[in-house]
């Protein structure tokens, strides 16, 4: 059991504000990723959580146990929080062997010897190391370097992981290699997890929430799918997604019933219930908006699909990349960015037909900046709209 | 602090010890508190002393000042010290010489004169020389590399004054002290403006200070990127234009610094400038003052002399700071590329070789040949030959003594010698163990509280006695334990070992700190964050993660205040009252005036002593260029 709840958390350094007001409730065995560019607040916050930070307003507490309590300075020590910590470094001690890294935490919790070597050991074999275990940190690589500073954090039976862009120092392969493992180790202990990344690809793959930062603030907190579909306002949407997303500037007109929006796409009437409603719409007047359009959303034809949503367009540039191929099109002065599975050959300027499934569209109030429209989360290829 | 949307909460009886509670629960807090308490006491307090000891009447100048203060009693208060140096009306003599005869000219302006002029020249020969010398032997492909960047830093760990002993050894005249040089020896005439005075200090100071810019510039030419100047060359620049609009502009920063340096410190030294002094009426700062203090009546003046040069030294360091202030930080471009492609000298190759080669000759090889060759002589100046040769200044007994001018036996028979030998080694061990001790935690305390108040106040108060030369920085300490203090529980040390001893760490404190704060430095903040996290609390983290890690740094940051240390003049010379405190390089320098060749001989083993323990240091990744 451990759910984490912070409220109201403010970070100075000196004249710096850090992190505003954060709230953030990380239920029992979530997944929780920070995830944001850097200088976000994101690993601040990780560390308020640690205890190595303390924040001059709010508090946070853990399985309701008061942890922070910054009105009254209280603010218990790391040690007892019962949580762990992978630093981006990794921090190994460099005159401490890897068992004498791991064995470090159990030594000073007075624990017997026998049982030290015993879980130690359970570690190193959790994290397939245990073969490394008298040789110094600078005589092993980078990525089982990753894996002793994971062993030395798990090794205490945290109730609640904390990792500081752990893969940020690894190259692509180990990357991909460690993002599975610290799944599998997520599902096999039940552990919460916070996870710190600016990696979008690492938060979308892994999380079963991400907490998306911006600017010391949280901008969103959703799950995965909930925030790669549906970006709460332009920047958001601007940061998730690879390739990133196509913005198409329009016209909208909310009639206080539905919202019609007119782009050189044509219009598109969008129904009362896919309106995000608490956010500001102009009623009864033509309002600049922005159309958000992800590249895989778009369906590339040579001959007319006799689909409702089809637009005539042309090929601008073909980029074919082995299992996928990235395709810029034009429809009249706009230009956007499609993503076609598998190798596909457009000659420069062909004419193609473009169809496009508003349905999977957002729309972006373009004076807030924020998502008034939302895109459907669930769709069946070719069937719906 | 004012934070903006941001309120400090109202003040509990919770918050209130909850605040109490961390501050005083952790160690660190307790250690930078003790920290600031001691550096206050053995800083600040000290220089305030010297400043109220300037107006305090002493016993011993009690006559003096009653003929201006008719009523002054002792310990009271006068302006007397001030009027002397400055000139009261009583003092200015009736002779019409005009500004020369004044009080103030005398006491004052001309030492002030002469220490500028010894600094002035200083600077602008050895900058110069020292930072092409870092240029050839950083980024040129000046033959015998290896060899030369071996030797090159040894003139600087000669101490300033037993190159001055060396410099006496050949242009000693009769005519003062009674003993003949080399060249005197072979009935050459040394004329006096050559053989004492600014010449003679100058060379010798340029011979030891070149140093300064040898290091920085050559520490600022290592951290430069060779693709900087590779761009250059590819727009098109010849060699000279890349040197000139490339090259110098990134190192200037260091050379400014340099000069800063030179100056503050030839100005400062006092040593080189008290030997190489005579005829008696040539005065630097630092001889004057040294003048002073020696006169009971005159402590005072004396004080308000160290006071002068303390303000010379903090204004060049400010200057420093304004000139070079934010440029400095691209001193350290560079980052990946180590690899450096260096420039070929083409036909200047030799004629720099040479140069590099006689700089050694002059400043290394002659000077120690001459302290050698003169150690074994039995008339100094008496020529090299079978005749004048003796091992008495080493090991001779009185009775049979050579030559009956001495009046000691030699070192080794000598138990003065070992007395002081014993009085150095007991100094320097103790006090750079101390030092060093103390330096890594003011290291830990400015590294780990950078940007906060507690590590910016200790860097600060470090940093004061960096800015005084060695007699000004003892000088504030004779004057604080001249007398005793808090009614008795500190007693009087003047004269004491203890005085020598606290001086020599104090005044150490802001090299052992920066030596223990680039220790640190090197210890990420994360792998004590790991401990934390482990649950270590603070003196585990010091005892398991610190010290370990911090070990070689310590020994080789112990190791480099040792060689200061054991090698220190200026800054015990006032201190040393009795033979009873007597160390090496005191006790040299006193043999020069009655016996020279057992000065020398001292001079050789502190040298050979400096050589052997900078190996060491060496080893464990510490060198000399640490130890400005």
């Amino acid at each position: 059991m451990s759910k984490i709840v912070l409220s109201h958390i403010d970070k100075f350094y000196g004249e710096n504000h850090v992190l505003r007001d954060i709230n953030l409730t990380i239920e029992d065995g979530d997944f929780m990723t920070l995830l944001g560019p850097s200088g976000c607040g994101k690993t601040t916050t990780l560390r308020v959580v640690s205890g190595l930070e303390k924040p001059q307003h709010g508090t946070m507490t853990i399985d309701d146990k008061p942890m922070i309590d910054a009105d009254s300075a209280f603010y218990e020590a790391p040690s007892k929080r019962g949580l762990n910590l992978v630093f981006q470094s990794y921090a190994l001690w460099p005159h401490m062997t890897v068992f004498q890294n791991v064995a470090f935490g159990l030594k000073i919790k007075k624990m017997k010897k026998a049982e030290i070597e015993e879980t130690v050991m359970h570690a190193l074999k959790t994290m397939r190391i245990e073969e490394y275990r008298d040789r110094y940190p600078n005589e092993l690589s980078g990525g089982q370097q990753q894996r002793v500073a994971i062993a030395r954090a798990i090794a205490s039976s945290p109730k609640l992981l904390l990792l500081d862009e752990p893969l940020s120092n690894l190259d692509a392969r180990l990357r991909i290699d460690m993002r599975a493992e610290l799944k599998r180790l997520h599902k096999e202990t039940g552990t919460t997890i916070i996870y710190v990344t600016h990696d979008q690809v690492e938060a979308l793959t892994m999380s079963t929430k991400i907490a998306l930062f911006k600017e010391g603030e949280i901008s969103q907190i959703d799950t995965p799918l909930g925030l790669y579909t549906n970006p709460i306002d332009l920047q958001a949407a601007d940061f998730i997604g690879n390739p990133r997303i196509n913005f198409i500037d329009a016209k909208g007109v909310y009639n206080g019933d539905t919202l019609s929006v007119t782009s050189e796409f044509g219009t598109y009437v969008f129904a009362h219930e896919t309106l995000k409603l608490d956010e500001e719409i102009p009623e009864g007047e033509e309002f600049e908006c922005v159309l958000g359009l992800r590249p895989e959303m778009v369906d590339i034809y040579t001959a007319d699909p006799h689909h409702k949503n089809t637009v005539p367009a042309k090929i601008y540039a073909n980029q074919p990349a082995g299992s996928e191929t990235l395709v810029t099109l034009t429809v009249g002065s706009v230009e956007f960015l499609a993503i076609q599975v598998g190798l596909v050959e457009y000659d420069m300027n062909q004419d193609v037909f473009a169809v496009l499934h508003p349905g999977r569209m957002n729309v972006y109030n373009k004076k807030t900046g924020r998502l008034i429209k939302f895109a459907k989360t669930k769709h069946k290829a070719g069937v719906d709209d | 602090m004012a934070k903006k949307g941001w309120k400090r909460p109202p003040m509990t009886w919770k918050r209130f010890k909850n605040q109490f509670l961390n501050v005083v629960g952790n160690p660190f807090n307790v250690i930078v508190a003790i920290t600031l308490i001691i550096l206050f006491i053995f800083i600040i307090i000290p220089l305030l002393t010297m400043i109220q000891n300037t107006f305090v009447v002493t016993r011993g100048a009690l006559r003096e000042v009653r003929k201006l203060y008719p009523d002054a009693q002792v310990g009271g208060y006068t302006l007397y010290a001030w009027r002397y140096l400055f000139g009261a009306e009583s003092f200015i003599s009736s002779g019409g010489m005009g500004l020369k005869g004044t009080p103030i000219y005398v006491n004052l302006l001309q030492p002030l004169f002469n220490s500028l002029t010894v600094g002035f020249f200083v600077t602008i020969i050895s900058v110069p020389l020292g930072a092409l010398m870092a240029w050839l032997m950083i980024r040129t492909d000046i033959p015998a590399k290896g060899l030369l960047s071996s030797l090159i830093l040894i003139p600087y760990m000669i101490p300033s004054w037993c190159k001055a002993l060396s410099w006496l050894t050949v242009f000693r005249t009769p005519e003062y002290g009674g003993f003949y040089g080399l060249l005197t020896g072979m009935g050459v005439p040394v004329p006096d403006w050559l053989a004492y005075g600014p010449i003679a200090i100058i060379v010798v100071m340029t011979m030891h200070y070149y140093a300064f810019s040898y290091i920085m510039v050559s520490g600022a030419l290592r951290s430069i990127n060779s693709e900087l100047e590779e761009m250059g060359e590819i727009q098109g620049a010849n060699k000279v234009q890349i040197l000139k609009s490339i090259t110098l502009p990134l190192v200037l920063p260091s050379i400014l610094s340099a000069t800063i340096m030179t100056i503050s410190k030839s100005i400062g030294t006092y040593g080189v400038a008290a030997r190489l002094r005579e005829p008696a009426g040539y005065h630097v700062l630092a001889t004057k003052m040294k003048y002073f203090l020696g006169q009971s009546s005159t402590e005072a003046v004396g004080y308000i002399l160290s006071i002068v040069m303390i303000l010379l030294a903090a204004g060049t360091i400010v200057i420093n700071q304004r000139l070079i202030g934010t440029r400095k930080s691209y001193a350290t471009i560079g980052g990946k590329g180590t690899r450096s492609n260096l420039i070929s000298l083409g036909g200047a190759k030799w004629p720099m070789l040479t140069l590099l080669v006689i700089f050694l000759i002059v400043a290394m090889f002659l000077p120690m040949f001459f302290l050698v060759a003169e150690s074994f002589q039995i008339v100094p100046g008496g020529g090299y030959g079978s005749k004048n040769l003796s091992f008495y200044a080493w090991i001779g007994e009185l009775e049979n003594a050579p030559n009956p001018a001495f009046d000691r036996e030699g070192l080794f028979k000598n138990p003065l010698f070992f007395h002081s030998l014993w009085n150095t080694v007991k100094l320097s061990l103790i006090a750079s163990v101390i030092t060093a001790v103390f330096g890594q935690f003011f290291g830990y305390i400015t590294t780990r509280g950078r940007g906060k108040w507690y590590g910016n106040a200790v860097e600060q108060l470090i940093f004061i006695p960096y800015l005084m030369s060695g007699v000004a920085f003892s000088a504030i300490y004779y004057a604080m334990f001249s007398q005793p203090h808090l009614g008795g529980l500190i007693p009087t040390l003047t004269g004491t070992f203890m005085l020598i001893l606290l001086v020599s760490i104090v005044k150490h404190f802001p090299f052992a700190s920066r030596s223990g704060s680039s220790n640190m430095m090197q210890i990420s903040v994360e792998l004590e964050e790991a401990a934390t996290i482990n649950g270590a609390g603070f003196w585990r983290r010091i005892a398991n993660v610190i010290i370990p890690l911090a070990r070689h740094g310590f020994l080789s940051g112990f190791l480099l205040s040792f060689i200061s240390i054991a090698k220190e003049l200026d800054l015990i010379a006032i201190l040393i009252t009795s033979e009873e405190n007597y160390t090496l390089s005191f006790l040299s320098f006193t043999y020069a005036e009655t016996m020279p060749q057992a000065g020398d001989a001292i001079c050789i083993i502190i040298i050979a002593f400096i050589l052997i323990t900078n190996k060491i240091a060496d080893k464990f990744g510490g060198n000399v260029s640490k130890s400005m």
